[in-house]
Order: C-alpha cells, then sequence, then structure tokens
C-alpha cells in the first residue's frame, strides 16, 4: 500500500534556512545542506526548498544548494520560490530538483503550468496555493499571502490541475502559524475537486494533528510543515511511529 | 565502466549523483561506441514511451543496448527505461519497445479502483516473488521506493520478482537473466534504493 509522506519545508534566504531553527544535535543549523541530510536520516519521504531570496545573488545562492543537497540526499526533491517561467523550471530541475512548485507565477501567467507540463511532465508540475477564507469564500492569495487575488480556490486549484499540475500544496493562511491542526475544512473541498496528489500545509502543531489529518481525510496524501520540525518540538521517526500505532500506513 | 544511456530523456542528475556516492565509476553518456564499451549499462527515462523510444531509435541506441543485453551485459531499465525493455506499449497508441523482456506496458486507468489516483505518485512497499533476484540482496520484503508512474507492465509474469500494491499488485521490479528493470526510482529511494543500485553493480 501506498504511504502517507510527511515533508519538511525549508525556507532558503540568500543561502541559508530562515525562521529559526533550534536543533540542539546540529552545530549549523541554518546551513540547508546539514538540515536537509538531518531530515532524510530521520524518515523524511521527500523535502521542499522555498527560495525566498529576491537577489540574482541569492538565486545564484540557491542553486549552488541545491546541487550540492541533490547530490548528498537521495530523496525526492521539490523547489518553489521565484518560479515565473519554464526557464526557472528548467533552472531548477537541473540542479537535481525533481518537482517543480508554482504559485504567484500561475496566477501571473496562467499558460505557465501548461507550458511547464507540457515539456517536464504532469509528475513535475506542483501548485502551491495559499488560501484563505474571505466573507465565508475560499480565496487565493498571491505574493506569499498578501495580495487577495478574489479568485475562488476550489475553482482555481481545479483549473491548475486541468492544465496538467500533478499535485497539489494547499496552505490555509487561516490556520498557518496557529499550530491547532490543519485545515480540514478547506483540505476536503480541495480533495473531492481533484484527483492528484494533495499535499496539506498550514497548522501542524503536535502530532495528533497529523494522526487527526490522515485519520478524518483518508484522501490527503501527504503533511508539510516547517517550524514544528526545524524547533524538534515534533520528531519525524516520533511522528511517524505514532501514525504506524494509528493504523495509517507510513515508510 | 557502467554506462548511463543519455538520449535526451529525463533528470539524469540524481543518477548519476547516486552512482558517485556509491563509488561507481560512471559515465553518462549517448555515444555508441561508448556504449558498446560499457561492462554494464543504465537506460534511465522520463516522460511520454513513443517520445522516448523515438530518441533511442533515432540516434541507433537501440541497437547497441539489445546487442549488449542479448551478449550478456547487465543492463537495468529504470521507470520509462524498464517500460521499455518489453515488447510492447500502449500509451497513447501501440509502439514497440526493445523486446528484451516479455510482456506489454498498459495504462493504470480503469484497472485500478477508480478512487485511486493516477499517477501512481509516493513511497510503497515490495513484496518480492518466488523469483529470487540478486539485486534485492541488500534489501528486505516491505522495503518502500519511490514510485512515479501511470503506466504498469503487464503480462511479464515471468520475469516478476517484486510488486507493490496499488489496488492491484502492479509490476514493481522485472529480470530476465541480465536484464533488470525497476518501475520506481531507485535514485529517489533513500538508503534503499541506494542499496539496489550497488547490487545492480555488483552482478
Amino acid at each position: 500500500m501506498i504511504t502517507k509522506r510527511i515533508i519538511p519545508c525549508l525556507d532558503v534566504k540568500d543561502g541559508r534556512v530562515v525562521k529559526g531553527v533550534n536543533f540542539l544535535s546540529l552545530a549549523d543549523v541554518s546551513s540547508p545542506v546539514k538540515l536537509a541530510k538531518y531530515y532524510s536520516d530521520n524518515g523524511a519521504d521527500e523535502l521542499v526548498f522555498y527560495d525566498i531570496t529576491a537577489s540574482a545573488e541569492g538565486r545564484k545562492l540557491f542553486t549552488d544548494i541545491l546541487v550540492e543537497v541533490a547530490s548528498t540526499i537521495f530523496i525526492p526533491l521539490t523547489v518553489g520560490g521565484g518560479i515565473n517561467t519554464v526557464e526557472d523550471f528548467d533552472r531548477v530541475l537541473k540542479c537535481g530538483a525533481d518537482k517543480v512548485s508554482v504559485n504567484s507565477g500561475a496566477i501571473r501567467n496562467p499558460d505557465l503550468i501548461k507550458q511547464a507540463a507540457m515539456k517536464y511532465g504532469d509528475q513535475c508540475v506542483v501548485i502551491s496555493a495559499d488560501v484563505k477564507r474571505v466573507d465565508g469564500v475560499f480565496h487565493v492569495f498571491a505574493k506569499g499571502g498578501r495580495e487577495d487575488t478574489k479568485m475562488e480556490a476550489v475553482e482555481w486549484i481545479r483549473r491548475c490541475v486541468n492544465n496538467g499540475a500533478g499535485e497539489v500544496v494547499l496552505n490555509s493562511i487561516d490556520t498557518d502559524g496557529v499550530k491547532n491542526g490543519f485545515d480540514l475544512e478547506m483540505l476536503e473541498r480541495v480533495c473531492d475537486a481533484v484527483n492528484v496528489p494533495v499535499i496539506a500545509s498550514g497548522g501542524a502543531g503536535c502530532i495528533e494533528d497529523f494522526v487527526t489529518l490522515f485519520k478524518t481525510l483518508p484522501k490527503v496524501d501527504a503533511g508539510l510543515a516547517a517550524s514544528i520540525f526545524h524547533f524538534g518540538e515534533v520528531e519525524i521517526r516520533d511522528l511517524k511511529k505514532t501514525l504506524k500505532e494509528n493504523a495509517i500506513n507510513v515508510r | 565502466m557502467l554506462t548511463v544511456v543519455d538520449y535526451g530523456v529525463g533528470n539524469l542528475f540524481s543518477l548519476r549523483s547516486s552512482l558517485v556516492s556509491l563509488g561507481v565509476d560512471a559515465v553518462v553518456t549517448g555515444d555508441k561506441t561508448e556504449i558498446e564499451k560499457a561492462d554494464r549499462i543504465i537506460l534511465p527515462g522520463v516522460g511520454a514511451f513513443e517520445d522516448a523510444a523515438n530518441k533511442l531509435r533515432e540516434i541507433g541506441l537501440d541497437e547497441v543496448i539489445t546487442d549488449r543485453a542479448k551478449a550478456g551485459t547487465p543492463l537495468m531499465g529504470i521507470c520509462l527505461g524498464m517500460q521499455m525493455l518489453f515488447d510492447k506499449s500502449y500509451e497513447y497508441g501501440e509502439h514497440n519497445g526493445l523486446g528484451l523482456i516479455k510482456g506489454k506496458v498498459v495504462p493504470m486507468q480503469g484497472v485500478i479502483p477508480s478512487e485511486l489516483k493516477v499517477p501512481h505518485i509516493g513511497w510503497n512497499a515490495l513484496h518480492f516473488t518466488s523469483k529470487k533476484s540478486e539485486i534485492f540482496k541488500y534489501i528486505s520484503e516491505n522495503d518502500c521506493v519511490y514510485f512515479v508512474h501511470s503506466y504498469f507492465a503487464d503480462e511479464c509474469d515471468d520475469s516478476v520478482i517484486a510488486t507493490a500494491e496499488y489496488g492491484k499488485e502492479l509490476t514493481a521490479a522485472v529480470q530476465n537473466e541480465n536484464v533488470f528493470g525497476c518501475q520506481f526510482h531507485p535514485e529517489k529511494s533513500g538508503e534503499v534504493g541506494l542499496k539496489i543500485l550497488k547490487a545492480f553493480c555488483e552482478v
């Protein structure tokens, strides 16, 4: 049986992991390569790297790091951040990424997903959507959650999948950072609308939140989180042990 | 020298890196004479069957690979590279494969229960068949490997060495003497995948 995936997400700026990392066991906690290795050794099923750099130098550092990570860690790597053109896909895929996640780039250019999927295949294209309730309606937000596009989210995601996105990362702005569990209502709506893997993001605060996620919504394929892993609040090994005890299939 | 066949299909970065990490002397090339000299060949591949098979034929690599395999050189096909080892594929039409292993490649859609997603993406457990293979000598039953595919190899019973459960028992790996195929990506399957590549390098 296929297993549920646990995915740590690393935000990288100018070649370093940001968002406060608090590992006692790691000497250099801001090294993306060391952190990636730590996660890979401890049971992560996949890694997501977001490039939040704005400068060209930072972007160069990011691709150098990607090469180093991809040369030492042999699990799937997804890269996002600053992906606006098919050339951006090309740049990170050549450095060892397996999948590329698009967000604002797909909002600005609706053809981007189609073009990339035609060139690299659906399995390579991930739509990452930042979604928030506005007057009871799910809206897609752009620019890292700062700008309301006013587009209805479920329809937008469905359209991205029809255009060739092979996976969906659904990040709920409403639950992000609250650490009170994933946004089950939003996830259910998206799972019912598409037939590609859906990765839940935003809201994980403890191990129980992952158990609840996979028990309540068996259609969800993976859980993604950042700070709870970075701060050592949840160890992936412990998380997977508890999931197994709850009859949830993990690697 | 192990040779990874480069015919312009898919991303060979991880495969090359994983072989380097194993300390294997590997060359990535699309050059016929290099492939003829190889003492071990890996045929990778991502994308559509017809496109990949055409590319292989255009540069005349299909004959070289088949000749080497028939002469006993260990050959491993990965993902689409594995699917190309069979007689035929029914991905968007009907296309001939290399015919090194008996069987055909067919869509998962309509064969597996409709509530299951296609492609089959993620980590799934390997189940060995009664046919023991030396490429699994360092790994165990139920070890997980990483899959990404929408088509699978069918009617290849005699050659199946491992399956994975996804609504039905899908062919995960095959072997016909010195010719091996993995539907999953060993270069993306962590330690387990590296151990499979290591074992292939010792065949």
